[in-house]
């Protein structure tokens, strides 16, 4: 049977793919930096359905891995303007605009703190998790508020967007599409690793985690891992969204960005990946919007968010691909 | 010494707000178990109509005695209305329906009073400051808050060791299905356990009036310090979120003003103020981290 | 003679002023059925608990092959061959019955840090694991999730599970729990199966049939052991009969 899910992943697709042209003959490019953001931040969401949606790791900073990517990138590029090393000590580290080695550092540099900071979130559980995830998100945050070298709390600009060779990342066009082919392939790594052996574990750990242990996995080295992983990919969201922007600052990881990360997850469904960038294009679009009726948008925001997760758990895509009345 | 004294009483009464704050939502997570993000709303409930009232008639008093009972309300509709739904549900729901609360107070509130802060000033009567030792003069509003503080302290204390309705919430923390079997109505006592809960964060918003600037965005800031609080108190322990809310106090106050200082002996003084002012305000973070590394489930676990 | 394949020395748990295990001292032989029976609140889950490590004693010692075992985690006393099925089958409800079972087997394989190939289409691990399917009884049921079970088939898979770990030992907590009769034969069959296959420690209020299937039995009062013998000599135990069968 030719399934509901893959239809309509294809016409997402197929709608991604032709946008760029499409604006261009309505001479609605302002519209591509607007979607160039909602892929970011789905492939920041569905990093984050990763850990939430399969592990059941309710996180609430989730946006710092962001933050962390995106500043790595931002003083990479700082530096590079000054031609000042960052580091002299122990070994010598230049700064760079080249997206070829500026990128991996972002995603190496969020996969360690995720790391550390997941080692130790890992060790509670409930409602701990989750205002120790919090916690370590704040602690970031007003360190970079602190770093007044790199512009506290105003932030940092960059003069232009990192060098690629071949690939002029300066053209919103082709930014646009090279965020795509990131989150694409995102989507198809993060959903082979969902469906592997290791990722069978972390769900089922979502669901008793102690079974999982006395069955004889090491439930906490799951979970690590795969909150490593969706920190390093949230990383590189943070290291595309500074590019995109051409700045960054500390509001990027402020707890209520990944508060934002959460509701995105949950509008378009936990658990598939995918739903999550259609949330992040529900809730970016909703705010753009409902931005051009009122200034007062978060008034009509914040009900609808209570309604959906009192009645529509299942998210919209849930609610796209369910074929109506099969074992509910 | 003097600067020292008057950075405890400074670090006492930030401790003081951050116990009116904590005192009611560590009940609500530990009776309840519900995670409430909307918690800073009522503070800031509590301290716009505070305001409004106080400016009007020119009584700080009469601002606080409107703006209590009115958070208290708002609180237990809120109650009624969404979070008794939400009790059954993983705390992902509650997370995210309070987000969705947050929103929507801030912006009904942007709405009512505008994006400009309010202003409340210090009633007359508590103005001023007094010598409390030789040479320590200190504001007398600070002290006020301070002595609230242990009033409120001391009212939980003999509510839930004196009071028939003191034990059931107790006995309600510990545990839900059997205080339900033994007749009491569990449902009014989590909506008076609500309200109780709000009241006190509003308290909190009303003294804060006069030292802060009343905003949109102020319930957030004292938000997550209040969940560090009670994260290092304990979740459901009114005695932890004492402990942990005087810590909390300590840690940020002296951190801010004497880690530039200790810092400069090893650094050169540059950079042991920039350091030392992102390592003071995220003291209490690394405090909060310390703590669970150590002991999981906070200093005062209530028993489960 | 046969050698002890679990051995418990003077475990104690108590929490707060509950003393839920005094010195409970436990030998189980290689091979053997032994059963461990006691009134409610005798400690039972508790011991079962302190055996699989979701607990940690207070004092006291734990062997198991010889080995001790007493500040070792969860999983790696899985991995030495200590399997549980759970008095609360905890199974994994958004699974079907088969995924269920892929999993017990692919903890015994040790594949969980495969992190490309398709779970569901590993065929070595489906092989595995329909093996189980088909002796639990649930070859019809393969792809029903779990969630959507009986209270007896859920009962089967739980069993199914623990057995998929290949272990040496397995515990059995309450497997007849909420069974019919009809249920409870089958079973009873089934363990009467494995008994010799793999060691077993079988805690169960149904003594007709504990008597019938252990070959010996260990009975805690309080959370003591007050007897350890043959099911013959337990019966006629005049401390047993008091504190236990005294009554019914």
């Amino acid at each position: 049977m030719p399934n509901r899910k893959t239809i309509l992943n294809g016409i997402g697709l197929l709608f991604f793919l032709l946008l760029p042209p499409v604006t261009q003959i309505f001479g609605q490019e302002y519209l591509l930096s607007l979607f160039s953001r909602i892929l970011i931040y789905g492939l920041a969401a569905a990093s984050l359905d990763l850990i939430l949606g399969y592990g059941g790791m309710v996180s609430l900073g989730h946006a710092v891995f962001m933050g962390v990517g995106g500043y790595s990138v931002g003083i990479l590029a700082f530096h590079s303007y000054e031609s000042s090393p960052i580091l002299s000590w122990p070994f010598v580290l230049a700064g760079t605009e080249n997206a070829l080695l500026a990128w991996p550092f972002a995603v190496l540099v969020a996969g360690i703190f995720g790391l550390i900071t997941g080692a130790i979130c890992l060790r509670t559980k409930g409602m701990h998790f989750i205002m120790i995830t919090l916690a370590f998100a704040q602690m970031a945050y007003y360190f970079f508020v602190s770093l007044t070298k790199f512009g506290g709390s105003d932030g940092l600009s960059l003069y232009n967007r990192n060098t690629l060779p071949g690939i002029d990342l300066g053209s919103d066009v082709l930014f646009y599409y090279l965020c795509l082919a990131v989150l694409v392939i995102f989507l198809i790594v993060a959903h082979r690793l969902a469906g592997s052996h290791f990722g069978r574990v972390v769900s089922a750990c979502r669901e008793n985690e102690q079974r999982v242990q006395v069955l004889g996995f090491a439930s906490y080295r799951y979970k690590l891992a795969c909150y490593t992983f969706s920190a390093a990919a949230a990383g590189l969201a943070g290291a595309l969204l500074v590019n995109q922007s051409e700045f960054i600052s500390p509001g990027i990881m402020h707890w209520t960005k990944s508060g934002e990360l959460m509701v995105m997850v949950l509008l378009g469904g936990m658990g598939t990946l995918v739903g999550p960038v259609l949330g992040a294009a529900t809730l970016l679009l909703m705010e753009d919007i409902l931005a051009m009726y009122t200034e007062h948008w978060m008034i009509i925001l914040g009900p609808f968010l209570i309604i959906v997760v009192l009645f529509a758990k299942r998210g919209l895509y849930g609610l796209l691909t369910e074929t109506g009345g099969n074992n509910g | 010494m003097l600067l020292f004294i008057e950075q405890l009483l400074n670090g006492l009464q930030l401790g003081v707000m951050l116990f009116l704050m904590s005192a009611g939502l560590t009940l609500v997570f530990g009776i309840m178990q519900v995670i409430n993000l909307a918690h800073g709303s009522f503070y800031m409930i509590g301290a716009y109509v505070a305001a409004t009232v106080a400016v009007r008639s020119g009584s700080f008093l009469l601002g606080m005695a409107v703006a209590l009972p009115v958070a208290a309300a708002v609180g237990m509709i809120v109650e009624l209305t969404i979070l008794r739904r939400l009790y059954k549900r993983d705390h992902l729901d509650q997370v995210l329906a309070t987000f969705g609360l947050i929103f929507f107070f801030n912006e009904l509130t942007r709405i009512i009073w505008g994006r400009q802060p309010l202003f409340m000033d210090v009633p007359s009567w508590l103005g001023g400051a007094v010598e409390l030792l030789p040479g320590i003069h200190y504001p007398v509003y600070r002290l006020a808050i301070i002595l609230v503080g242990v009033f409120v302290a001391l009212f939980l204390y003999l509510l839930f060791s004196r009071t028939r309705l003191g034990m059931r919430i107790r006995a309600g923390a510990s545990n839900r299905d059997m205080v339900a079997a033994l007749g009491v109505n569990i449902r009014l006592l989590y909506t008076l356990v609500f309200g109780l809960g709000t009241m006190l964060a509003a308290l909190a918003g009303v003294m804060a009036g006069p030292i802060l600037a009343v905003e949109v965005g102020m319930g957030e800031s004292i938000l997550i310090l209040t969940f560090v609080v009670i994260v290092i108190g304990g979740i459901g322990s009114v005695r932890g979120a004492l402990v942990g809310a005087l810590l909390v106090g300590m840690v940020d106050t002296l951190g801010r003003v004497y880690l530039p200082d200790v810092l400069s002996f090893f650094v050169s003084s540059s950079t042991a103020n920039s350091l030392g002012a992102s390592l003071a305000s995220m003291s209490v973070y690394i405090l909060m981290a310390m703590v669970l590394t150590c002991k999981p489930a906070g200093l005062f676990p209530a028993q489960d | 003679m046969a050698e002890t394949l679990l051995q418990t020395k003077g475990l104690c748990k108590r929490f707060g002023a509950l003393q839920v295990c005094r010195n409970l001292d436990l030998n189980i032989t290689s091979g053997e059925l032994h059963a461990l029976i006691g009134p409610n609140g005798a400690g039972k889950t508790t011991a079962m608990n302190l055996i699989t490590g979701l607990l940690t004693p207070d004092s006291g010692v734990l062997f198991f092959n010889g080995r001790d075992i007493t500040n070792i985690s969860v999983h790696k006393r899985a991995l030495l061959g200590l399997a549980r099925a759970f008095q609360v089958t905890s199974l994994f409800n958004d699974f079907s019955v088969r995924e269920n079972l892929m999993l017990a087997v692919q903890a015994q394989q040790r594949t969980g840090f495969r992190f490309w190939t398709n779970a569901t289409r590993d065929r070595k691990l489906m092989t595995s694991a329909d093996e189980y399917v088909e002796r639990m009884g649930l070859t019809e049921r393969a792809t029903v999730l779990a969630g959507a079970l009986s209270h007896g088939e859920r009962r089967q898979l739980e069993m199914g599970m623990a057995l998929a770990t290949k272990p040496a030992m397995l515990l059995l907590d309450e497997p007849m729990a909420g069974l019919g009769p009809g249920g409870t034969l089958k079973l009873c069959e089934l363990i009467e199966e494995l008994k010799g296959e793999v060691t077993i420690l079988l805690v169960e209020h149904d003594t007709q049939a504990v008597f019938a299937l252990a070959d010996r039995i260990s009975v805690l009062v309080q959370g003591e052991v007050v007897a350890t013998d043959s099911p013959q000599l337990i019966k006629q135990n005049s401390l047993v009969q008091e504190a236990y069968l005294g009554g019914s």
